[in-house]
């Protein structure tokens, strides 16, 4: 098992330096110059600015720089957001993105779970083709849709009511949080869902669950300890990408309801070619979501001992 | 097939769907609190709520640039002079003064306080001043202060910080010596860039002046008392502010920032901010449905085509360059492509709006407009021909970047030229920032530039196409011209420099610099019961300085 770990943290390094180099790269041959501003600035302040954030170095000095405060866990100061460093604005944002992401993810996994648990039951019925009807059309239209009608959903209660049951945008108590989280979850939530029908399915025509029935066990029984249990494993597998998408890719839901997560930060920076914010963001989500598919799959060996993770040594 | 569902009749379905939607709600459950300070107006408490468009990116004076950080700083900071809400230039810090060729004198109100109770003194402009030139500051609008003797010097690092042409001659007078004559002196006092900072605070800060609301110390109105970085600002009544009996508000908040205009406009309706700023095109058709009062004023920015008048290129021949000009329909433009109510033709860089010697400008001086004939136009195009030699004319490029508005107008203008000229137009479209370096390289031959003033005098348009300007992307080069922003630049006589900018605009017209497409209007929505917001071009755009709430009517939101 230690050594499984050891070989996948080496290789995650390996990974996340290969991103950041490729990312360096990528980012410098964008055409475009990062200090360029509407209004014209002359040769001697250009001059100025440009050694203030080491643009005036030849590019594998820069390199060097970059790849030498990297291992130092420093990413630099922001060229847009001035005298703020790149490390504060992870510190500060992805806490709000991953806090999002987290009851995101509650709400997409709980109700995944649920939806397709119904379907599977009631297959072929009319519950089931409408929840697949629902499931089709969250997965095919893009959250900004949703992120807007969720919004406009919220406006239009509040002047039903006459006071603001929720608010409509903003960021700071639970209240704030649920529509978001429940609109960036949605395509997870859909995604699950057809997946614990596929694999509840399954499990249904499996041999354990006839020998369950013809011993007389109650169905309740049944349903709980050996479908439901079975059936849950497929989803975790996708749990650890899935965390990785719901947190990083919040940026439409972060703008609609003014959310102050990273991944506004993270758009922004590639509009405005602002290179640390870039470099940084990039490199920090490439380890987060580095992190989170190693922790799946030992996870995955915990829930399921027929598991053996390859590596983890002969038994 | 095994009959699933008979195995879980125990548990109808009306259980299950139950629970699923238990699991939708429960995160929402119990959480829905009332918010204080949320609603947009708190007559009681004196305060707004306001959504900004994006966190201000830099609230250090000296290198400031951006409109968003421009917002904040034009509540919290003043300078010597300032407007007020007539939009007149008046005293600020400074309560009298005298401009005279060769500099000018600033005596300051000995009651102009910091937000810690010291006194604004002299010293606090001779050192923000020294800052804001310095080549280690890297300030973009090091620039605006170079009338100042000696700044241009500094700020290339030919001299200490020391020589700049300002001094401290006791706590409350300030002594400026200028390069040459400058005649709008005081207009430039008034800007964010010569705004006072104080040594002994900027320097405990170690390089984060700006950077949190701890960071900042306020001489203006208004303090920032709180900035939660990509979420919130709240600014509150300075108490030691010199003018504090004219200022009614007592906190502007910021609990929204988001760039996406609809979600502005639904905050707006959900009655959580006093004000939607900038609307767009989609914004604006839902306002005009829900019958919201739309508001509009002309924001300063002015529209032209320019043209490449680099020896070499073919838009360095006058007559394609008259031939586009007759043809071009700025009405057509303005009304009929951008649509958008309060954006105005232009026929002259100078807008309309501003003063002349006694009265407008503009109406002083009226431009000359185009007549629009295509005919005309294609005569043009055949002497162009003829001067360049060649058999036909090459396709010209426009450059472009790729936001919505400037899609359409590029659209316009190429179907136009085509059409009425034979003229192909090739479009070179980039994102902004490219535009920006492309521009700046002269890599164009046509391309749709626009300018907001920095400072209240017609020179901050008339100099856009001096030789030496580095805005002047086209690298226009003419002596007549130069010979009158010269003029302009340092002649304190107000008939004479008119008449200057009469020149300059007659040039622009014969000579086609440039072809004047239109002055932005900015339109708005704004609550009802929120009065004196000051919108303007010049001097920190919206000001909130003056604004009040009047007292509700009962029955009445």
């Amino acid at each position: 098992m230690l050594v499984f770990i050891l070989k996948r943290l080496l290789s995650g390094v390996i990974t996340i330096w290969f991103i950041a180099s490729a990312t360096f790269l990528a980012m410098h041959a964008v055409p475009g110059d990062p200090l360029a501003n509407p209004k014209a600035v002359s040769e001697e302040i250009r001059q100025n600015l440009a050694s203030r954030y080491g643009l005036d170095q030849p590019l594998p000095k820069q390199y060097l720089v970059f790849m030498g405060n990297l291992l130092q866990g420093d990413f630099g100061i922001s060229f847009t957001q001035k005298n703020r460093r790149v490390n504060d604005i992870i510190r500060e944002h992805f806490p709000v993105s991953a806090l999002l992401g987290v009851l995101a993810l509650v709400i997409a996994t709980a109700g995944g779970i649920l939806w397709g648990a119904l379907t599977a039951i009631y297959r072929d019925k009319w519950p089931d083709s409408l929840i697949m009807l629902l499931v089709v059309i969250s997965i095919s239209v893009p959250s900004f849709v949703f992120a807007l009608l969720g919004q406009l959903a919220i406006l239009k209660l509040n002047s039903w009511l006459g006071f603001s049951l929720l608010p409509v945008a903003g960021w700071g108590s639970l209240a704030h949080m649920w529509m978001p989280a429940l609109v960036l979850g949605l395509g997870t939530m859909a995604y699950l869902t057809r997946l614990m029908r596929s694999s509840m399915l399954e499990v249904a025509a499996a041999d354990y669950l006839r020998t369950a029935r013809a011993k007389g066990l109650p169905g309740r029984r049944i349903f709980f300890r050996h479908q439901l249990r079975n059936a849950i494993l497929p989803v975790v597998t996708v749990l650890g990408p899935a965390i990785a998408a719901i947190t990083t890719g919040g940026f439409v839901v972060e703008l609609v309801f003014a959310i102050p997560g990273l991944g506004r930060y993270f758009v922004q920076a590639v509009q405005q070619l602002d290179y640390t914010v870039i470099m940084g963001t990039t490199v920090f989500y490439g380890a987060f979501l580095v992190f989170m598919v190693l922790a799946v799959d030992i996870l995955y060996g915990v829930i399921d001992p027929r598991i053996r993770l390859v590596g983890a040594g002969g038994e | 097939m095994i009959k699933t569902a008979s195995i879980y009749c125990r548990l109808g379905f009306r259980a299950w769907l139950g629970l699923a939607l238990l699991g939708l709600t429960l995160p929402g459950l119990g959480l829905i609190a009332p918010q204080a300070g949320a609603e947009a107006l708190d007559f009681e408490a004196r305060r707004i709520n306001l959504a900004m468009s994006q966190e201000p990116p830099d609230l250090n004076s000296i290198t400031s640039t951006d409109a968003v950080s421009g917002l904040v700083l034009d509540h919290v900071l003043q300078g010597l002079m300032t407007y007020n809400q007539q939009r007149q230039l008046v005293g600020g810090v400074a309560e009298r003064w005298q401009l005279r060729d060769d500099g000018a004198t600033f005596w300051l109100r000995p009651q102009a306080r910091w937000s810690d109770g010291r006194p604004v003194t002299a010293a606090d402009f001779v050192f923000a001043w020294q800052q804001a030139v310095a080549p280690g500051s890297g300030s973009e609008y090091a620039f605006i202060l170079f009338p100042i003797r000696n700044a241009q010097a500094i700020n290339r690092g030919q001299m200490p910080v020391t020589e700049l042409g300002v001094k401290a001659i006791d706590a409350h007078t300030l002594e400026v010596q200028l390069h040459q004559p400058c005649p709008y002196f005081l207009d430039l006092t008034a800007f964010r860039t010569y705004y006072p900072l104080r040594s002994d605070f900027y320097q405990a800060q170690q390089g984060k002046y700006g950077a949190e609301a701890a960071n900042l110390l306020f001489n203006g109105p208004f303090m920032l008392t709180e900035w939660i970085h990509g979420a919130s600002l709240k600014m509150q009544k300075n108490p030691h502010y010199w003018d504090r009996a004219s200022i009614w508000l007592e906190h502007i908040d910021v609990p929204y920032i988001t760039e996406d205009p609809n979600a502005h406009m639904n905050l707006y309706r959900d009655q959580k901010i006093a004000m939607v700023d900038g609307l767009g095109s989609d914004s604006l058709e839902g306002a005009l449905q829900s019958r919201m009062q739309i508001k509009s004023f002309l924001d300063g920015a002015i529209f032209y085509l320019e043209f490449n008048h680099v020896p070499g290129r073919v838009t360095a021949n006058r007559h394609l360059r008259k031939a586009i000009q007759s043809v071009l329909n700025t009405d057509d433009l303005v009304y009929k492509v951008i649509g958008s109510p309060g954006t105005h033709p232009a026929y002259t860089i100078f807008p309309r709006w501003m003063q002349g010697h006694r009265d407008l400008f503009t109406r002083e001086y009226p431009p000359s407009r185009p007549v629009l004939d295509a005919a005309r136009g294609r005569h043009y195009m055949e002497l162009a021909r003829q001067e360049l030699g060649l058999a036909q004319l090459p396709a010209i490029n426009l450059l472009a970047d790729d936001s919505p508005g400037g899609q359409k107008v590029t659209q316009f203008l190429q179907t136009l030229l085509q059409q009425s000229l034979g003229l192909e137009v090739r479009v070179d479209m980039q994102i902004f920032k490219q535009r920006l370096a492309k521009m700046s390289a002269g890599d164009f031959d046509l391309v749709i530039a626009g300018w907001g003033p920095d400072y209240n005098d017609l020179l901050t348009y008339g100099d856009l196409f001096y030789s030496e300007n580095m805005n002047n992307r086209g690298r226009y080069n003419s002596a007549d011209y130069d010979h009158w922003v010269r003029v302009a630049q340092a002649s304190l006589q107000p008939e004479l420099r008119m008449q200057a900018f009469a020149a300059m605009q007659d040039l622009l017209f014969e000579d086609v610099i440039v072809v004047p497409l239109y002055e932005r209007g900015r339109t708005y929505v704004q609550h009802p019961r929120l009065q004196g917001v000051v919108r303007r071009a010049i001097g920190g755009d919206p000001n909130f300085n003056y604004a009040r709430i009047v007292a509700p009517l009962d029955g009445q939101p």
